[in-house]
């Protein structure tokens, strides 16, 4: 098993027609279960033609009435991005993963509002995963996003990091030695995004085929430290911890939007000091996160 | 992106907030002109710097003539502002704000930002104004009110209304605090903020409340759609080299140590900061080429770095997924030629055609080391400067 997706799902790319969208709609199809995963795009001028063989749809709601898709992809320019996310939400899909970076924080302060309107009047609960995040992937059974496909393996440690390239990181050390992933989850550098650490960690935690997890964070934002306070009472399975941005001076936003220090609580000391407390194995070696985590099974 | 306090005050006043009648100047005579414009007897000459703590530092002087206000023009305009956000290093003065003289009775605070947490804009005020809210924060929490915003209802009156109280405003002036939190909430949105903080929020001895200050912090994301935000940009305020990255789409922020560092993904640049330190030297820079790195992009990244006369050793880390290894490669190599690199260069490179990327770097003839691990690049890096 695995967690959020498998090689059943259907996906819809929204933003399908695009250089980016295009590209990486070609490179997860080749992936694994792909061709059979990616069954709809989206875009309301073009609809009716195709490409890659994917049938190209008006709306994410006629998308999803003809092929039955639960998931979509969202590539579409920071702009219309939020709109986007909020028609996948209107068209009651399972799971929105926007990819797109740059997305106006008020956008998505409107959005996610919107969503937890929705689901508060008793309307279909959509799960967002990012946005400014890789995807997500389940080894050798289904790639969502933009990571690399051949470094993963498939397996039962989870992998959840705001970081693209440190998933990467982490996924390239477990496989070297010989550690598969269940599933790799980027939930993005956003300050305003959908699914936090805790919520993969929980998911992570009811998975029976996963059986330990690394959580990479960063400095700013307070989600790390309230996943390590659940994971502290309710985590069943042994987590290896890491934040990036020891080095990182107040006040700079270090690439990623939402890793900015503005308090004594957005530091990585203070992160990696309440992980350790609530029983996480952590390093400050990021070189060392696939050989902790084989040390603890 | 952060804009003066003379603009902020631009920005409120544009929103109805009231705000001290001022006028922004540049030299010496200006000022005195402004001064005269302004009329009355008390004006108060204030540097215009990005960095707070402008006051403490001496960049805020009250003249009570205008030969004073000459003098302290003339002794503000130019110098090196040194507060606690700047460095020691300080920042030159190169903007003024003349400002008539505000009744003060008492100074309260005021700021909204987005609450990361709850998703929702945050509005603070409190009875402590004009002081470091940090430091109120941490010293007396409780003398801190705070309503969180729903951006699809906005600030309700009952909200305005329990800020107002709960921030001890001066009960005949209660109506206007509730106006100027509902405006400043507007402008807050309106212009696509992070952090709009006025600090100190008054009232004068007839009631009136007025902005004293004003500290404005925008959403980059957002800048494209914000032209008049984008206009009042001041690149003098920023460092050189940020800027000068910020034009090839490289992240790029100067940092003390003396290894430069030049990685993809910003999660991933961290971590190998925070490796070369755990390895006994210090960073020199946050430099993310993002996903798109071409020779070029490279060669400017190297060029960036080496400009830091303190750059003893430059790092390479890359995680190639959709960016290949092989072309990294040749762009490092390329870079090393521009440049003519004279310090050691530690390349380590993962991921999509990784061999094919490290043959490239063999090839060149160039005396570039080759790393496996981020640590085994940050010990060869700290082992070569040594």
């Amino acid at each position: 098993m695995s967690i959020l997706i498998n090689k059943d799902t259907k996906i819809i790319t929204q933003g399908i027609t695009g250089k980016t969208g295009q590209f990486h709609t070609e490179k997860c199809q080749e992936y694994a279960n792909g061709k059979n995963c990616f069954v709809a795009g989206v875009n309301p001028k073009k609809a009716g033609e195709k490409i890659f063989d994917i049938p190209i749809f008006g709306s994410v709601k006629d998308a999803a009435k003809d092929t039955g898709a639960t998931v979509s992809v969202i590539y579409v320019p920071p702009p219309g991005a939020a709109a986007a996310i909020w028609e996948a939400v209107e068209a009651d899909l399972d799971l929105v993963i926007c990819i797109t970076e740059g997305i106006p924080v008020r956008d998505m302060l409107v959005v996610r509002n919107k969503m937890k309107e929705k689901e508060a009047k008793g309307g279909k609960k959509t799960l967002l995963l990012g946005p400014n995040c890789p995807g997500l992937i389940t080894p050798d059974e289904v790639k969502i996003g933009i990571m690399p496909g051949h470094i993963h393996k498939k397996g039962r440690i989870g992998v959840v990091s705001r970081s693209g390239t440190l998933t990467y990181e982490a996924v390239g050390q477990l496989t070297e030695l010989g550690l598969g992933q269940s599933s790799a989850v980027g939930i993005g550098g956003d300050p305003i995004n959908g699914l936090k650490h805790i919520d993969v960690m929980k998911m992570f935690n009811d998975d029976p085929d996963t059986d330990a997890v690394i959580m990479i964070g960063e400095i700013g934002g307070p989600d790390e430290a309230e996943a390590a306070r659940w994971c502290k009472d309710n985590m069943k399975k042994p987590i290896v911890g890491f934040i990036a941005g020891v080095t990182a001076p107040p006040g700079k936003r270090m690439g990623h939007a939402g890793a900015l220090i503005s308090g004594g609580a957005d530091t990585a000391d203070a992160k990696l000091a309440i992980m350790e407390e609530c029983g996480f194995k952590v390093t400050r070696n990021p070189s060392e996160m696939g050989k902790l985590l084989k040390a603890l099974l | 992106m952060k804009i003066h306090e003379y603009q902020g005050k631009q920005i409120l006043k544009k929103f109805g907030v009231t705000v001290p009648r001022g006028i922004h100047c540049t030299s010496v005579d200006d000022a005195v002109k402004a001064a005269e414009t302004l009329g009355g007897s008390v004006w108060v000459v204030k540097a215009q710097i990005h960095a707070g703590g402008r006051g403490k530092g001496g960049g805020v002087k009250v003249a009570k003539s205008l030969d004073q206000v000459r003098e302290y023009a003339g002794q503000i305009l130019g110098m090196q502002l040194v507060t606690h956000q700047t460095g020691p290093e300080g920042q030159k003065v190169r903007h003024l704000l003349i400002e008539e003289g505000a009744d003060i009775k008492h100074e309260y605070y005021v700021a909204a930002l987005t609450d990361r947490a709850t998703q929702t804009v945050a509005m603070m005020a409190s009875y402590e104004g004009g002081m470091d809210i940090e430091e109120v924060a941490h010293k007396t929490p409780e003398k801190i009110v705070k309503v969180f915003i729903n951006p699809l209802v906005g600030l309700t009156d009952e909200q305005a209304l329990a800020l107002a109280k709960g921030m001890g405003m001066n009960e005949a002036s209660i109506p206007q605090c509730v106006d100027t939190l509902k405006k400043l909430y507007t402008c807050y949105m309106e212009t696509d903020a992070s952090l709009a903080e006025i600090n100190p929020l008054i009232h004068e001895g007839d009631g009136t409340v007025k902005a004293l200050d004003a500290k404005f912090n925008f959403d980059s994301n957002a800048l494209y759609r914000q032209d008049e935000i984008v206009a009042m940009r001041d690149l003098d305020e920023e460092d050189p080299d940020e800027v000068e990255a910020s034009k090839f789409d490289l992240a790029y922020i100067s940092l003390d140590g003396n290894i430069g560092c030049l990685v993809n993904g910003a999660g991933l640049a961290m971590a190998t900061m925070d490796t070369i330190k755990l390895f006994g030297a210090e960073p020199a820079n946050f430099l993310d080429v993002g996903g798109g790195a071409t020779a070029e992009k490279v060669t400017e990244a190297f060029k960036l770095m080496l400009k830091n006369p303190k750059v003893k050793g430059i790092l390479v880390n890359i995680f190639g997924g959709i960016m290949r290894c092989d072309t990294i490669a040749t762009g490092v190599v390329a870079a090393s030629r521009a440049v003519n690199l004279s310090v050691p260069l530690v390349v380590r490179m993962k991921g999509t055609n990784e061999d094919l990327g490290k043959q490239i770097l063999k090839d060149s003839g160039l005396p570039i080391i080759s790393a496996d691990s981020m640590a085994d690049a940050a010990t060869k890096i700290v082992a070569a400067v040594k």
